[in-house]
């Protein structure tokens, strides 16, 4: 428990007779950047919202940050960011009070919001457009924008719910080059993507087919077992016999 | 055109529209929670208009101060404490009591009888009676003095039984169309009206314009099928919709009010469905302007269901609106509707007195229709 | 505390940026209460009557002058027939036949008695209930005119009957105009509409698009989530409220008669009953849609059953048990009360209680219903 970021055992979620997460385990380091794959429907979505604190599982364990996902949810998400599918920022408010509102609420100071959204900003090469509403923006900034708020109270581990998705691979390969960076200061980043060649950036990787985690491991590792020469073949291999093709 | 000669191309787009359509059906179904205010809506409409709502006066607080304290005050208490338009409060204390009993709305109205009261009735020939009424809902002051002045004249009968009025014009009434006293009936073209202004207006511009925001609209355009068809088909489930809440609402108010449809169900229900086809123009126009649901929705809601309800004039009478209202009553479909609807159910009259109305709506229809027809083309192009 | 402020933050910059809620702070107000009054008048000014006369005599004559000279009615029609006059109602045309028959003169001379044939078109209950109201007025007058006569003249002997006379006032309504009654209402209408519509809509968007996830996920707690939506909106609501209460003044003249403190106490126990109302639903709706309908639905049933439209004396007891437990019957009573008749905290302090448990119970069942996790 005192690395691992996160700790699964068997976890389950369960709606009515579907098992939309069936009994999965895994260990997640801390300051790993570690893939979650899956094809649309396996249940990478529902094991994340678990994760988060957002869903309740129907039974098994598992500690986020060396919090219970059952009894200290609020605990968890003290310590995690967040970026959904959605990119969940406000539209009308411009980019620096998004940052605001969302460094504000995770408690930190308003000084220091004040002095890192500067940086922040340079960083981002958003100078231009800093008191802009967000509803503006082309869909890589906000991606960028959406990735550095749920990251800017420094949190033990931060969530991204497929983030790459609608942009060129241009904007994607940057995005990432932002999430090296998080994890070179230290936070352990889990991120659910359907896109295999971003596997190719993780850490580890977990696959998973109908509920189950079909394998886990390093992609150099996954693709010498399957004899494969990318990730797309490794997907293949394990997936082929998949039931479940969409959410 | 049989389904056999069609070219293959046309056989395969008439079954992706038939599954287009039966997609539609099950999305509306689906969707229970709506369903269940769109069903749940005429229905507590009717039981509320029908059994709770009702604009007779009758039940109004009264008090009454009697600083005479003989046998006629007495009897004439009792009158007006065993009719059913009063119920009579605590009495008034004292003047200062009156406004107190007002300003806490346990009262409506005050009646003072005078002191010697019985003995000027007696002596004198006649004496007077003081009431205040709370002219706030002036209908009911009116009513409620009316009410009192016949109490007072039956008693003066009681009194002077051979000295009746030597000139007395007895009035026999009829109440025309609504023997049963239902209160008032026209809440019910009222009540259909609005419901078919939610289904067939709101919902269906929001469905066409979900589907241009979704970005399906263009896989839909591809068919060989005119865009008409298209149209029609994001329509049929609205229509079948209104139809199935139309007949609840009949019947609540056959079996449940025990109103007669006087006049021809299927001149009512013919009508019905032009109407409901206007009110699905209406809707497809309203898709046409604008690409949001949000807008859709309100345009639909704020901008056309409440001139219906302000306007069409079965919640409130038109004569006594400023003419621009009644100017404007004019443009409103639902207006002919009610007309019509009044006239064949209520009053059990033939077409021969709705053509004019029938015609006016079928008119709309044909331009709204037209107009929607040739935005949605522009669109395309 | 620190969180709540910056939620407060983003949500009023949320609101001043929000077309449609600033149009709500302004121009709905002003158009609901200019357009409202104007339509929604249940006054019956006047009555459009046929009339039949098969006596053609000089008392119907007289009858039916009276008839055309009281203001109550238009004269639209002499038909032949009662037929023919009901025509004029199948028309629409006209809303009472008065049928004379023949021998009316006669018979009122010798037998000091006639009856005449009124028919109603009761579709309409108010009209034919107030034009039947009036009819009689006029008959009864014209009776009594025909009395008074015969006793001056000096064939009489009889005794005069004793005759007792209503001596009525009215107060708090002096020229019995509707407005006075309609426009206080629409201040509560106004209110509802804020707290019930605009606040489950707000919060249902944010579940449509996604911002509520989240701010689940954050450190965010219930309670400051709540607040945070509860605050800014009453803040909204009250100041709805006064440019209501500005507009009543300047364009009606209606000056409320009691307190102001008084008023404004009310109007904000209110608006967060409401507001708890708007909560609740909001957690019962997935979609803009489906929180429109059902805020609708409520308002609806609300609104129709507080007495706004249709006095709740003559509702039948379980509909007025009923309107008892909706919070916008005790608001609309009192606020017609404290605006036209001056009633201050003694007379309606009930009420008052009332409303405060409304609020207790609605938002406390809203905070249960929210989940952050499900």
């Amino acid at each position: 428990m005192e690395n691992k970021a996160i700790i699964c055992k068997d976890l389950t979620k369960q709606f009515g007779d579907f098992k939309a997460v069936d009994k999965i385990s895994f260990e997640v380091n801390e300051g790993e950047i570690f893939g979650f794959l899956g094809a649309n429907g396996a249940g990478k979505t529902t094991a994340m919202r678990i994760l988060c604190g957002l869903s309740f599982p129907t039974s098994g364990e598992a500690h986020v940050a060396g919090f219970d996902v059952y009894k200290q949810q609020e605990k968890i998400k003290k310590n995690i960011g967040y970026m959904s599918q959605k990119f969940s920022l406000y539209d009308n408010l411009t980019i620096l009070e998004n940052i605001e509102f969302f460094a504000g609420v995770y408690g930190v100071s308003r000084y220091e919001i004040k002095e890192r959204s500067k940086d922040l900003i340079l960083t981002l090469g958003l100078e231009k457009e800093a008191k802009k509403v967000v509803g503006g923006l082309p869909l890589g900034w906000k991606q960028k924008l959406a990735f550095s708020v749920a990251v800017f109270h420094r949190p033990k581990i931060v969530f991204l719910d497929e983030p790459t998705g609608g942009v060129d691979p241009i904007t994607r390969r940057q995005f990432w080059e932002m999430i090296y960076q998080a994890a070179a200061d230290g936070i352990t980043v889990f991120v659910t993507t359907h896109y295999m060649d971003e596997a190719e950036y993780c850490d580890r990787i977990s696959i998973m087919v109908d509920g189950r985690v079909a394998a886990i491991d390093s992609p150099s590792a996954l693709k010498k077992r399957f004899n494969a020469v990318s990730m797309d073949e490794v997907f293949y291999e394990l997936a082929r016999n998949a039931k479940r093709t969409s959410d | 055109m049989n389904w056999r000669e069609m070219p293959k191309e046309h056989q395969i787009s008439m079954k992706r529209l038939l599954a287009f359509i039966r997609k539609e059906f099950y999305h509306v179904f689906r969707d229970q929670r709506t369903l269940l205010i769109l069903f749940g809506l005429p229905v507590v409409q009717i039981i509320l208009f029908g059994f709770a709502l009702s604009s007779e006066v009758k039940n109004i607080g009264i008090a009454i101060q009697d600083n005479s304290h003989d046998l006629h005050t007495e009897k004439m208490i009792r009158k007006i404490q065993s009719s059913s338009y009063f119920h009579v409060e605590n009495p008034i204390l004292n003047y200062n009591d009156i406004e107190n009993r007002f300003k806490d709305g346990t009262i409506k109205c005050a009646v003072i009888f005078p002191s010697n009261f019985g003995s000027d009735v007696q002596r004198l020939g006649g004496a007077k009676i003081q009431v205040i009424a709370d002219a706030s809902d002036p209908n009911t002051a009116t009513i409620v003095t009316n009410y009192l002045n016949a109490i007072i004249r039956d008693y003066q009968q009681e009194l002077n039984p051979s000295a009746k009025l030597n000139y007395q014009i007895i009035p026999e009434l009829r109440q025309l169309y609504n023997e049963e006293q239902n209160g008032s009936l026209n809440f019910i073209p009222g009540v259909i009206a609005l419901i078919f202004m939610i289904v067939s207006t709101a919902l269906t511009s929001v469905a066409v314009v979900r589907e241009k925001e979704l970005g399906t609209m263009e896989i839909l355009l591809v068919s060989p099928f005119s865009p008409i068809m298209v149209l029609i088909a994001k329509a049929i489930p609205y229509l079948v919709l209104s139809i199935i809440n139309f007949i609840l609402i009949i019947l609540l108010s056959v079996y449940l009010l025990d109103v007669e449809i006087k006049g021809s169900f299927l001149l009512l229900f013919a009508e019905s469905i032009l109407f409901i086809i206007t009110c699905l123009s209406l809707g497809l126009l309203i898709s046409n302007v604008t690409d949001s649901q949000q807008t859709a929705m309100l345009i639909s809601m704020m901008g056309m269901m409440l001139p219906t309800l302000l306007l069409t004039g079965f919640m409130f009478p038109l004569e006594n609106m400023p003419w621009i209202f009644q100017a404007i009553s004019h443009l409103i479909p639902s207006h002919y509707y009610y007309i019509i609807v009044k006239a064949v159910m209520l009053k059990g009259l033939g077409f021969s007195y709705i053509w004019k109305e029938t015609l006016i709506l079928a008119g709309m229809t044909v331009v709204l229709l037209t107009i929607s027809l040739k935005k949605f083309k522009i669109r395309l192009s | 505390m620190k969180v709540l402020g910056f939620i407060l933050q983003k949500e009023f910059r949320q609101i001043f940026r929000d077309k449609t809620i600033l149009a709500m702070m302004f121009f709905v107000p002003i158009f609901q209460l200019i357009i409202l009054p104007l339509a929604a008048n249940f006054e019956v000014k006047s009555v459009n009557i046929v009339y039949v006369d098969h006596d053609h005599s000089s008392y119907s004559q007289k009858l039916i002058n009276k008839i055309g000279s009281s203001g109550y009615f238009h004269i639209v029609g002499a038909p032949s027939s009662y037929l023919e006059g009901l025509e004029f109602i199948e028309r629409e045309d006209a809303d009472l036949i008065l049928e004379i028959p023949s021998g009316f003169e006669r018979n009122l001379v010798r037998e000091g008695s006639q009856k005449v044939n009124i028919a109603a078109d009761a579709i309409n209950g108010t009209k034919s209930n107030i034009g039947n109201a009036y009819l009689n007025v006029v008959l009864a007058d014209f009776s009594n005119d025909l009395d008074i006569r015969y006793k001056l003249s000096p064939q009489s002997a009889s005794v005069s009957p004793s005759l007792i006379t209503l001596n009525s006032t009215n107060w708090y309504n002096p020229r019995a105009e509707y407005k006075y009654y309609m426009v206080p209402g629409i201040l509560v209408l106004l209110l509802t509409l804020i707290g019930g519509f605009i606040t489950a809509l707000n919060i249902v968007k944010e579940k449509e698009i996604g911002t509520i996830e989240q701010i689940n996920v954050t450190p965010i707690q219930k309670w400051q989530f709540i607040l945070g939506k509860l605050i800014p909106f009453w803040i909204v609501g009250m100041i709805v409220f006064t440019v209501g209460l500005i507009v009543m003044y300047l364009i009606y003249g209606i000056f409320p008669q009691g307190s102001f403190l008084v008023l404004y106490l009310f109007a904000g126990v209110y608006l967060t009953a409401l507001l708890g109302l708007g909560l609740l639903i909001s957690t019962f709706a997935d979609t803009q849609l489906q929180a429109m309908f059902i805020a609708y639905f409520f308002m609806m049933i609300f609104m129709l059953m507080s007495g706004f439209f249709t006095s709740t004396d003559s509702m039948p007891n379980w509909a007025r048990i009923f309107s008892e437990f909706t919070p916008v019957t005790h608001f609309i009573k009192v606020v017609r009360l404290i605006v036209l008749k001056g009633s201050g905290l003694q007379e309606v302090g009930t009420e008052l209680l009332y409303l405060f448990i409304f609020a207790i119970v609605l938002n406390s069942l809203a905070i249960y219903n929210y989940r952050k996790t499900n």
